[in-house]
């Protein structure tokens, strides 16, 4: 086979350069992340002034984490390094409470963003003759812009094709003889078992190739979607808060992934303790940007669980790979490839007069779809006694919760005491799915 | 005007029957039901000899009810009874939203029990077409 390398000078650097890269790197990072509100307040309180106070990456050490949280704070301007007229592009995500964070971006910014996915697809062999069809939702949601500008640079021929709609996903997939595409593994699955329905068979595809991300997802769900399609699939990492797809990715010995530390440093900590953990052992993944003008994140918690491989891999590329995801530390949920944390649902439910404090969420799998039921109770003193008050009631509790989360969920109504009480915690989120 | 009591039920076993133990532990007694069933939930309604009482004990029994006012109309219990009260019904903007009746040998007729949105006005209406509407009181001593 070609070489493997979009740029074999970076991504088999040696390590000692690298480290001294991320040095330099680091230190342009706290530079601009001292402009923003926030790290002025945050750094200087943990005697970091200037950018100078870093001597070594082990004074990486002496600055704070940042977490969701914080990023929440500072919305909408508390975390911007740049003079807006700068930024290009912005993408927020709902935040856990109903206020969103943001990621602004300079062109800067975006070019380097747009690389990291170039040089990931290019390791996992997708070329200039490619035809890639890009099935995650376009627009905030950073998975379907970040491929589709990765592709494009590398000279793919680009179907911007979105999330949904199966039957023309089939159709374009036939018509434009779709090589790549990427998506999540469960609408790979409803993809597979739709095919027949529609009238297409495995004949009419070209596919060779996957990546599916969003949503973790085992060896077993590649291996079974690998032999369904007759393709290899290829695992990623990413998050909004670090650009989005691009932060990690398997190469062609589809062995782990490889997080780009040119554009990142990574540490795993302790969740708890929030000490470093040695190679090999599972913890917290902690991000710090390199590259990235407008919004430097610094020691950012991602609550991802995950562990450095030890072992280079055989492909020589220098960058550490880090172990597909195994959980969070927190109660987020990714349902049909969208983050969703419940106190997001709980602050919906909150609003609702007519209905009580009690709610339980329930993730059950209809085919290969998540399916997101939203359990509340009717609350006594306002129940009006009518039935077209009540599914107006439903209706709008799916409304909102639409608006706040973007899926749509089915909503039902319950009798008073009925759902677990408000402080039983545990018993508010009921998952019945089976893993991927 | 007649009350009837709507009770907001869960769609599981066993509630209608935790409805009727609430009412028989205060010694109410329940003279017409019907169900409406909406998937996961449903509405119970009740005419009951006490409403008062048995909204009382509903909601102590932590069931979400409300009184609503009803349409009680007396109707000749033979076949087209039904009908000729129906047909007498304002062409327009009547819309029934549920109804459901039984015999009653106390009134050697039978009692419709009719919801509609205007309850006040359609009562008038069927009165002025000769149609005998029961109060409350009647209804509860039925």
């Amino acid at each position: 086979m070609a070489t493997l390398f979009r740029d074999k000078a970076v991504e088999s650097i040696e390590r000692g350069a690298l480290e001294k890269y991320q040095l330099t790197y680091l230190r342009k990072s706290v530079e601009s992340a001292l402009k923003t509100p926030f790290y002025q307040k945050r750094l200087k309180k943990a005697g970091i002034s200037c950018a100078d106070k870093i001597k070594s990456l082990e004074d990486l050490d002496r600055i704070p984490f940042t977490v969701k949280d914080d990023l929440r704070e500072s919305y909408p301007r508390g975390l911007l390094a740049v003079d807006i007229k700068d930024v290009v592009r912005i993408h927020t995500s709902s935040g856990t409470t109903g206020i969103p964070t943001v990621i602004y971006h300079t062109q800067h910014d975006l070019d380097c963003w747009t690389e990291l996915v170039t040089r990931s697809i290019y390791a996992c062999g997708v070329r200039d003759e490619d035809v890639f069809q890009n099935m995650m939702t376009y627009g905030m949601f950073t998975g379907g812009l970040g491929l589709h500008y990765g592709a494009e640079r590398l000279g793919s021929l680009v179907i911007p094709s979105s999330s949904g709609n199966t039957q023309r996903q089939l159709q374009l997939m036939k018509d434009f003889q779709t090589t790549v595409v990427h998506a999540t593994p469960s609408y790979m699955f409803h993809l597979a078992t739709k095919i027949g329905e529609f009238g297409f068979t495995l004949k009419d595809l070209f596919l060779k190739k996957a990546f599916l991300g969003a949503e973790p997802y085992s060896e077993n769900t590649r291996r079974k979607i690998e032999d369904f399609f007759k393709i290899d699939v290829y695992n990623s990492y990413g998050l909004s808060e670090m650009n989005g797809p691009g932060v990690a990715f398997e190469c062609v010995e589809k062995n782990n992934m490889h997080l780009w530390e040119d554009a990142y440093i990574m540490e795993i900590i302790h969740p708890q303790t929030g000490k470093r953990v040695p190679d090999g052992e599972e913890g917290e993944l902690v991000l710090t940007t390199l590259c990235r003008q407008a919004t430097p994140l610094l020691r950012y918690r991602t609550r991802d669980l995950t562990m450095i491989m030890p072992d280079p891999c055989p492909c020589g590329r220098t960058h550490r790979r880090i172990f597909r995801i195994t959980g969070r530390t927190d109660d987020m949920m990714i349902i049909n490839g969208v983050n969703v944390f419940p106190s997001q649902i709980e602050q919906v439910i909150m609003r609702v007069p007519e209905v009580g404090n009690n709610y339980q969420i329930c993730l059950t799998r209809e085919g290969a779809l998540d399916r997101l039921t939203v359990k509340v109770e009717i609350y006594s003193k306002l129940f009006a006694g009518d039935l077209s008050e009540l599914e107006k009631l439903k209706a709008k509790i799916r409304d909102m919760l639409k608006a706040s989360i973007i899926i749509n969920p089915v909503v039902e109504l319950h009798e008073p005491g009925s759902l677990p009480s408000f402080e039983l915690k545990s018993k508010r989120v009921v998952d019945l799915r089976e893993k991927l | 005007m007649a009350k009837q009591i709507n009770v907001f039920v869960d769609n599981r076993i066993g509630r209608i029957q935790s409805i009727t133990e609430a009412l028989f532990r205060e010694n109410i007694n329940i003279r017409a039901m019907a169900i409406q069933d909406r998937g996961e939930f449903g509405l119970v309604k009740l005419i009951v000899d006490s409403p008062e009482r048995a909204v009382e004990a509903l909601q102590k029994n932590n069931f979400a009810c409300k009184q609503k006012d009803v349409l009680a109309v007396v109707i000749e219990d033979k076949p087209g009874g039904l009908y000729q009260l129906l047909k007498s019904f304002p062409e327009d903007n009547v819309n029934i939203l549920d109804a459901y009746g039984f015999a009653a040998e106390t009134i050697k007729g039978s009692v419709f029990f009719i919801e509609v949105k205007d309850a006040g006005q359609v009562s008038s209406f069927l009165q002025g077409k000769g149609y005998k509407i029961l109060t409350d009181q009647e209804v509860m001593e039925l």
